[in-house]
């Protein structure tokens, strides 16, 4: 009953809030942007603030913790009270000082992961269908290959040989996310390959940098965006699924997969607290997802009859 | 006259731009008789298209009609309900669209789609599959008892046309709206269609609304003719009062357009500037072209005619070396061409530039003008900064856009024939010697066309450009060629100064391709057609 009023009230608060900030938007951007933030849905819109929040947690979780990361404080599983806001684990460490360096470690890893991936998965999707034959056909069939081997089941092999270090994490992830992306982009840039702009281009003597970067890329952008947003959530899921498999973000880390795992006895005593960090990381894959459609919307042009 | 089919009466739809709604249609008149032939004319965005639909009580998306009747014999089209509007469209009113090549599905056979219609109105599948049979012979479509079991990528545009139209005709509809079904045809497909479409709407007595750009053609198809321009009728008359004497200034201008040719020049004394010699060249292992040799001097412009399929595109991929020649070679200002363009040199690829014929796939969307123009100067010239910027302002007065407004403006934001002076700007920012323009004038408005050869005529004088023009239009010809290559199935069948090319005696080909442009004349097409069955 709690957990209902409490969501009744939470999105009571973020549909003026979505709205303050698109109406807020719409007026400091410069005149082109502005119609667009004008345009967008109040779900993109909340979605936007909602990551913003997260970024901004993310950058100052120093400052606005009350405790340290990684320091012992109290007791072993204490209540929330004036001092613990949101309780301490089991150890004794303060609950939400460690959600807010989670957001720090779990999305900043997740974004770096997401990023690599993306650089690493578009560039050569792109350039495979640009120079096309054995280029396309050997990275493809590479590609191919490591798809077909289960994406955790081969993560997890790659981190016991690797090790867990935050940056094999980051580049095993990456890794096999990078094919998913590459094979994306492949097709959407075969489509473009084929357009004149790209034969008066090729004619012009241009490299393979410049198509990829001024002709390919901005035409190919607006479902490689789209899918970020899907594979950012892939990536978290991930990350925080193989932290609770005790591979992923080493303790004494903050992170909110293992956070879940630590606390979970909790769960049987009807405490709400070890759902913290998991309704941290839905609510963040929901953002995504609403900012996500929006901008399938306006890539499949159907903003024009709106 | 018999009675009256269709009557529009004030009628205005409306578009939607942003947050607006801006008149496309403000407030036109239309009646329409049985078995009358009505040819719709006007550039486009002039509004033929959205007032074809509205007679099937149709608006696009982000259109509406916003105000007066539609009437379609004792039916109110604005009041009716959606579901009593569906059981007319395909079975008393028809469409047939510009592209009989996007408006099949190519996954079905055509009698299977040529089916549909009937046989969702209660017709057995054999009979229907009988009276395909019978129109396909009717259209005059090659086989007619075996063409509808191919698929629509297994016949030719001009047969999917009329393939098209049989399908329209399934029915037998009181109404046949055709949006201009012969633009994308080359002059002797387009007359076999307009033939069969000509004969089949009489035979069946079916009214219909041509519409068309193209007047030579709605002369020969039209009992009347309709003119508009930006939403409104200009002029309405019978098709030989409006042909011999039209009243309005815009008419008048539109039957002018045609007549625009430059000065025939004296044959060329110097060196040619490109020489294609003997050139052979395939794709795969099937050759296209056969020993193809011409020259093209500079300051000249050399056209190149064909129906589609001859090659004429060919020659074009083989000069600028995106496909290398099996034999021969290019020989540019006596050197001659490495024969693949990623071999040759920066400056031998400037000299050399392209115009494409769809300016839309042709200009990145994504990039700005000032990209777009500025790319080829920074490049090939080292223009940079300020430079660069003056040069980008330079290019666009010269094709005559106004540089503050227009240099930080998206492909989007122009124009068809503002893109395609974009596409004559870049080639320009190369400084190049020869351009080879594919087909740039044929997805254009006549008026439109006109400016584009003015444009590129002048041009030629200011900066002595050679141009190699690849075209099926012979109208185009006419106008802004010096020397003529006429050539079909891979092979030159004619080459020769122009004014020796409009003059007979002929070869074969090049007859049956001049006598194929239509004329203004509303008998010419029965009288070639007379013609031609006399000879065979």
């Amino acid at each position: 009953m709690g957990v209902l009023i409490f969501l009744a009230a939470f999105i009571a608060v973020s549909i003026p809030l979505s709205w303050l900030f698109r109406a807020g938007l719409a007026r400091s951007l410069p005149r082109h942007m502005a119609s667009v933030a004008r345009d967008m849905p109040l779900t993109a819109a909340f979605g936007l603030w909602v990551i913003a929040l997260y970024v901004f947690v993310a950058i100052f979780a120093p400052l606005l913790a009350p405790f340290p990361e990684r320091a012992v404080v109290g007791t072993q599983f204490q209540p929330w009270d004036s001092t613990h806001l949101l309780g301490t684990d089991r150890l004794g460490r303060d609950m939400l000082s460690r959600l807010l360096y989670g957001a720090r470690n779990t999305v900043g890893i997740a974004f770096a992961t997401t990023a690599l991936a993306f650089v690493v998965g578009s560039l050569l999707g792109i350039w495979a269908a640009l120079r096309g034959g054995w280029l396309d056909q050997g990275l493809s069939r590479f590609v191919d290959a490591l798809m077909a081997i289960p994406s955790l089941i081969f993560s997890l092999l790659l981190l016991t040989i690797f090790g867990t270090t935050v940056l094999t994490l980051i580049l095993v992830i990456a890794a096999v996310d990078a094919t998913r992306v590459y094979r994306i982009a492949r097709s959407v840039a075969q489509g473009v390959v084929v357009m004149d702009y790209i034969e008066a281009a090729r004619l012009r003597g241009e490299g393979n940098w410049y198509l990829i970067r001024r002709e390919i890329l901005p035409n190919a952008l607006a479902p490689l965006v789209a899918e970020f947003g899907l594979r950012f959530c892939f990536v978290f899921l991930t990350i925080s699924s193989l932290s609770f498999l005790g591979l992923g973000i080493q303790p004494p880390t903050a992170d909110w997969g293992s956070m879940v795992r630590d606390n979970a006895t909790l769960i049987t005593f009807g405490d709400v607290t070890p759902l913290l960090p998991a309704g941290a990381i839905a609510l963040l894959t929901v953002a995504v997802n609403f900012v996500v459609d929006w901008q399938l919307y306006r890539a499949s042009g159907l903003k024009e009859q709106g | 006259m018999a009675d009256v089919l269709l009557t529009i009466k004030d009628l205005k739809i409306e578009g939607r731009a942003g947050d607006d709604w801006l008149p496309i249609i403000k407030g036109v008149d239309l009646t329409l008789h049985r078995g009358e032939v009505l040819g719709l004319i006007g550039e486009s965005g002039a509004g033929k298209s959205t007032l074809g639909l509205a007679a099937m009580g149709f608006a696009r998306d982000g259109c509406r009609i916003s105000g007066g009747e539609i009437d379609f014999d004792g039916i109110d089209l604005r009041r009716a309900s959606e579901g009593k509007k569906r059981a007319l469209r395909g079975r008393r009113i028809a469409y047939v669209a510009q592209s009989a090549a996007a408006s099949f599905n190519p996954a079905h056979k055509l009698i299977d789609q040529y089916s549909e219609v009937p046989v969702l109105g209660g017709m057995a599948r054999s009979k229907a599959e009988e009276e395909a049979k019978t129109l396909y012979r009717k259209m005059q479509l090659p086989e007619p008892d075996e063409i509808g079991f191919r698929y629509p990528h297994q016949v030719s545009g001009g047969q999917l046309q009329r393939a098209m139209t049989a399908m329209a005709m399934a029915n037998h509809p009181d109404l046949i709206i055709f949006d201009e079904p012969t633009t994308a045809l080359d002059v002797t497909t387009q007359i076999e269609v307009l033939a069969a479409i000509r004969d089949i709407v009489r035979d069946y007595n079916t009214a219909a609304i041509y519409i068309t750009h193209d007047l030579a053609v709605v002369a020969q198809m039209a009992d009347r003719i309709k003119i508009l321009l930006r939403g409104e009728q200009v002029e309405e008359a019978d098709t030989r009062t409006m042909l011999a004497a039209p009243k309005a200034e815009y008419t008048k201008s539109l039957w002018a357009v045609r007549s625009f040719a430059r000065p025939v020049a004296p044959p060329p004394q110097d060196a040619p500037l490109v020489s294609v010699r003997n050139v052979r060249a395939a794709y795969g292992k099937v050759d296209i072209l056969h020993d193809v040799s011409f020259d093209i001097h500079a300051g000249r412009t050399l056209a190149v005619v064909g129906e589609s399929g001859s090659g004429k595109s060919t020659v074009a991929r083989v000069i600028t070396g995106l496909l290398p020649p099996r034999e021969g070679e290019v020989v540019f200002d006596g050197e001659t061409l490495p024969a693949d363009y990623r071999s040759r040199t920066r400056d031998q690829l400037r000299q050399c530039q392209m115009i494409y014929q769809m300016a839309d796939t042709a200009l990145n969307p994504k990039l700005r003008l000032r990209e777009l123009i500025g790319r080829p100067a920074y490049m090939y010239l080292g223009l940079r900064g300020r430079a660069l910027d003056a040069r980008i302002r330079e290019l666009l007065a010269l094709i005559e856009l106004e540089p503050d407004k227009y240099i930080d403006r998206l492909p989007s934001e122009l124009s068809g024939g503002q893109k395609q002076r974009i596409g004559i700007a870049r080639a320009l920012a190369a400084e190049p010697r020869l351009i080879i323009c594919d087909e740039v004038t044929s997805a254009l408005d006549q008026i439109v066309q006109e400016g584009i050869l003015k444009l590129l005529d002048r041009l030629q004088r200011e900066l002595n450009l050679a141009y190699m023009f690849i075209t099926h239009d012979l109208s185009t010809v006419r106008a802004i060629a010096d020397e003529v290559v006429v050539m079909q199935k891979g092979r030159v069948v004619e080459k020769g100064p122009k004014p020796e090319m409009f003059a007979p005696p002929h070869e074969p080909y090049t007859e049956l391709l001049l006598s194929s442009v239509p004329e203004m004349d509303p008998d010419w097409l029965s009288q070639l057609l007379d013609a031609r069955a006399g000879k065979t």
